[in-house]
Order: structure tokens, then C-alpha cells, then sequence
């Protein structure tokens, strides 16, 4: 329903976090966690309010030497934001 | 399969740091042998519960009671857990929060507080609570956004405040909360001992049912403005299946009471053939792994008929156990609730025959009436 911010943000209202004994990355909120798997949790951790998407996927395609992945970090973000995760 | 796998973490630590409470709620699942129960952990022990609970992997911590806020430590605690880094919950009734108190726990690092109301209008929650604290909650709420908490309002629904739906609503919006819960009353405890003045018909619940969708509707058309996200939690005495209770029993949840004593759900100390542990005697650790009342529902090797040949018996658990020993008597029995249950008839009958209870007074929750409905004192 809404356009993707220029400089997507974790919102305040969330909090990311590794959790040894789940071995996983998590989102807590008021009474809830959800667990994320690896690609979302590298792309979260990443939106500070100063990277773009592109900075954003630049980044993810060095870090670990793959290309075209734009669409699934798009389609990461617009979930994040529906579920009103992203700022 | 009891015991025969290691169970997954206990990711959810509800610490009910007191039974004392100032309200007298008619609703409240506390146990209503609270006034029997007057053992409190000491700040030195729940700092312990805490470190081991995380250490088996709780991230959520809930704050409750009675009253959390009674607890004077309750500072320090949580600091204690912000420090281990559980995500904190606050879960109260706004009284004894005031902005001295309110600034040292944004300064200990309280994540997110969960206030009760009792309805949208004054006579009715201060009626229902026994208190006069309508106004006082509405300033609580004020000040918690004034610190920039996210705010969870709570309210306990039932057939006197179901009518005002849309107006419990509004006030949520107005006074800011993320999220409201429309909890329509589970019947444990006091709620248990008051359901004949509780129950709502099926005609009220599907008004106010189709009032919280018309919100929802109408929110999703507006691009701008506060949203608040409203959870409508089921009625279950008028469903065909059950609640997956707690997720299921010795899955996710551990609350330790008060006194110490550690129980897979909240309400789950009446319960005949449990012995329960308590963290002053055994680790956590041991509480939830190998501990007699922790194995005893959990996984499906305990189920019956019709719930052990169930297709859906990984989905619901079975249901409550809670519930399934307060209307069969039995606690292995599948919760009533479910219309597969041998004795589904009696939750038809508790809903159906509930106008003809209302001749005996609505008890109010307090430490006399404790005492008269449990005359001699618990072992």
C-alpha cells in the first residue's frame, strides 16, 4: 500500500537479535518473536536509515559473492514493511 | 514421547512477581487461594530464575502479578534482565505508576508495557475492579507514550462491557496503544467463580466481533494517522476446537509464581497429579527438562480418545488441561471445548444455563473472599 522508503529503517518498536540457544536471528516486539532465516537477518541488520536499497544489495552481492538478488531484497523489504517492521 | 527428546527452549518467562494486587477484578485467573499464598521470592532469587531462564534460551520476559509494581525491586529486576537481554514486558494495572517510578524503569531499560482497562466508561471498570481508577489509568497511559513505550492495552471482555466494543476501541486509538487485546474471558479462577455473570450469548460476541472488523476495515483504508493493531482473542466456550493452550504444554512457555513454584501455564497449580517443582529446590534447567509436571502433557503420549487419534492433535494439543480438569474432573480428558469431546454438552450447558446462575452476587476478588471460598489453609 505504501512506497518503499529511500533509506529503509528497523523500527524503533522492534528489536533485532541473535539468540544462541535458537541458533537463529530474531525480531522482538511487545509480547512476540519471530524467527528470521539468514538472508533476512543479513538485510535487516542492514537497514539503518542511511543505506538505499542499492547500497543495500551492493553490499550483500560483495559480502557473499552473488549477483541479482535486488528482487528478493525488494520483496524482503515490503514484507518488513507491511508487518510495519521497516520505518 | 515424554522424555524421549529433549524439549526445545523455554522462550517465554512469565515472572508473577506477587499476587497482590490493589484492584479486585471479577474476572482476574489468578488461583483463589491467592490470600493462602503469601510466599514472594526474594530479589537475590528471581535475579537468579532469571540468569538461568536465559541461559536456557528465554528471550520474552513478562512482568506480572497481581501487581508488579508492588514489587520495590522492581527496578532492579529489570535492569537485571535488560542486562541479560530479555525483551521486558510490564504487565499492569497502572496503579504505582507514577513518573518518578515510570523514569527509573525507562532508565532500567523496560522494553514495552501492557496496561488493563476494564472497559471505556468510568462506572463500568470501576465497578468491575472494584477501584477507582478509570481516570488513573487513562493518565498511566498517557505517561507510558510520554516515554515512548509501546503500548499494549489490555481489556477483559464479557457480556457488560461487549456492547461497548466500539468504544473501548476509540479510546485505544485516542489514547495511542500499538496494539489492543480484546481478551474475552477465559474461565480460570475468579473468572471461573463469576462465569454465570460473565458469559456473554453467542448473538453479543458476534456483534462485537463484527464491530473490531468494521475498525479493521475502515483503518486499512486510511493512509495516515495512528494504527493500532487489534487482536480479537477467541471465545473459545463457543467454538467447535480448542485453543493450542500455551502452545502446547512444556513447549514454549515457563511461569514461575510467586512463591517459586515453576508450572507450564499460569493457572495450572489446581491441577490434580502434577507434583510441581519450585526454583528454590531444583534448577531451571531441571525444572524444564526432566520435571514430572513439565513431561506430564507434554508431546501427545498422555492423549486419550479422541484426541490420540486426532489428525489435528499437533495443531491444538488437545486443548487446555486447566480446562479439560475444571468441566470433566479430569485433567488427560481432550478439553471440552472441542466438539469431539465426549463431554462437549457440559461447555453447551455452561453457556446456555449461565442466565439462571445470576442469582448468587458477583464475587469480587479480594483476600476475604479468598479466605471463604478456601477455609482451610493450603498445605
Amino acid at each position: 500500500m505504501n512506497t518503499l522508503p529511500a533509506q529503509p529503517r528497523l523500527s524503533r518498536r522492534f528489536r533485532l537479535q541473535y539468540e544462541e540457544a535458537q541458533q537463529k536471528w530474531v525480531l522482538l516486539y511487545p509480547e512476540g518473536m519471530v524467527q528470521l532465516n539468514q538472508s533476512a537477518a543479513e538485510i535487516l541488520q542492514r537497514c539503518n536509515g542511511e543505506r538505499t536499497l542499492d547500497n543495500i544489495v551492493a553490499e550483500l552481492e560483495g559480502a557473499f559473492g552473488v549477483t541479482g538478488i535486488a528482487p528478493e531484497v525488494r520483496a524482503l523489504l515490503e514484507e518488513g514493511q507491511r508487518r510495519g517492521w521497516i520505518d | 514421547m515424554a522424555g524421549s527428546t529433549e524439549p526445545g527452549p523455554p522462550l517465554w518467562l512469565l515472572a508473577e512477581l506477587t499476587y497482590r494486587c490493589p484492584l479486585h477484578c471479577v474476572f482476574c485467573y489468578n488461583p483463589t487461594q491467592h490470600a493462602r499464598l503469601r510466599d514472594e521470592l526474594t530479589t537475590a532469587q528471581w535475579v537468579d530464575v532469571m540468569r538461568q531462564a536465559r541461559a536456557l534460551g528465554a528471550a520474552q520476559l513478562g512482568f506480572s502479578g497481581g501487581e508488579p509494581l508492588l514489587r520495590d525491586d522492581l527496578e532492579e529486576l529489570v535492569q537485571e534482565a535488560h542486562r541479560l537481554g530479555y525483551y521486558t514486558n510490564l504487565i499492569t494495572s497502572g496503579v504505582g505508576l507514577t513518573p518518578a517510578r515510570a523514569q527509573r524503569l525507562k532508565d532500567a531499560g523496560l522494553d514495552h508495557v501492557q496496561l488493563s482497562f476494564q472497559d471505556s466508561t468510568r462506572e463500568l471498570n470501576d465497578f468491575l475492579s472494584h477501584t477507582r481508577t478509570f481516570d488513573l489509568k487513562q493518565k498511566v497511559a498517557r505517561l507510558i507514550k510520554a516515554h515512548d513505550w509501546p503500548m499494549v492495552m489490555n481489556c477483559v471482555l464479557h457480556r457488560h462491557n461487549l456492547p461497548h466494543v466500539r468504544k473501548i476501541i476509540d479510546m485505544a486509538v485516542a489514547l495511542e496503544a500499538e496494539y489492543l487485546e480484546l481478551a474475552n474471558t477465559q474461565y480460570y479462577g475468579w473468572a471461573w467463580v463469576n462465569r454465570d455473570h460473565l458469559m456473554p450469548t453467542r448473538e453479543e460476541l458476534q456483534r462485537a466481533e463484527a464491530e473490531v472488523k468494521a475498525f479493521r476495515v475502515e483503518q486499512e483504508a486510511k493512509s495516515e494517522g495512528h494504527q493500532c493493531r487489534v487482536l480479537f482473542v477467541v471465545p473459545d466456550y463457543f467454538e467447535e476446537r480448542p485453543k493450542a493452550c500455551m502452545n502446547g504444554w512444556g513447549s514454549v512457555f515457563l511461569s514461575v509464581a510467586p512463591d517459586g513454584m515453576a508450572m507450564p501455564c499460569h493457572n495450572a497449580r489446581d491441577l490434580p497429579g502434577l507434583s510441581l517443582p519450585n526454583v528454590t529446590t531444583s534448577s531451571v534447567a531441571d525444572i524444564w527438562r526432566r520435571s514430572q509436571a513439565f513431561n506430564a502433557f507434554r508431546g501427545d503420549a498422555w492423549m486419550k480418545p479422541p484426541c490420540r487419534d486426532c489428525d489435528e492433535r499437533h495443531k491444538d494439543f488437545g486443548g487446555c488441561r486447566c480446562q479439560a480438569f475444571l468441566i470433566t474432573g479430569d485433567p488427560t480428558q481432550a478439553d471440552p471445548v472441542c466438539s469431539k469431546s465426549p463431554h462437549h454438552e457440559q461447555v453447551v450447558r455452561l453457556v446456555k444455563q449461565a442466565p439462571q446462575g445470576r442469582v448468587v452476587p458477583i464475587v469480587f476478588r479480594s483476600d476475604d473472599e479468598s479466605r471463604l471460598l478456601h477455609p482451610q489453609a493450603m498445605p
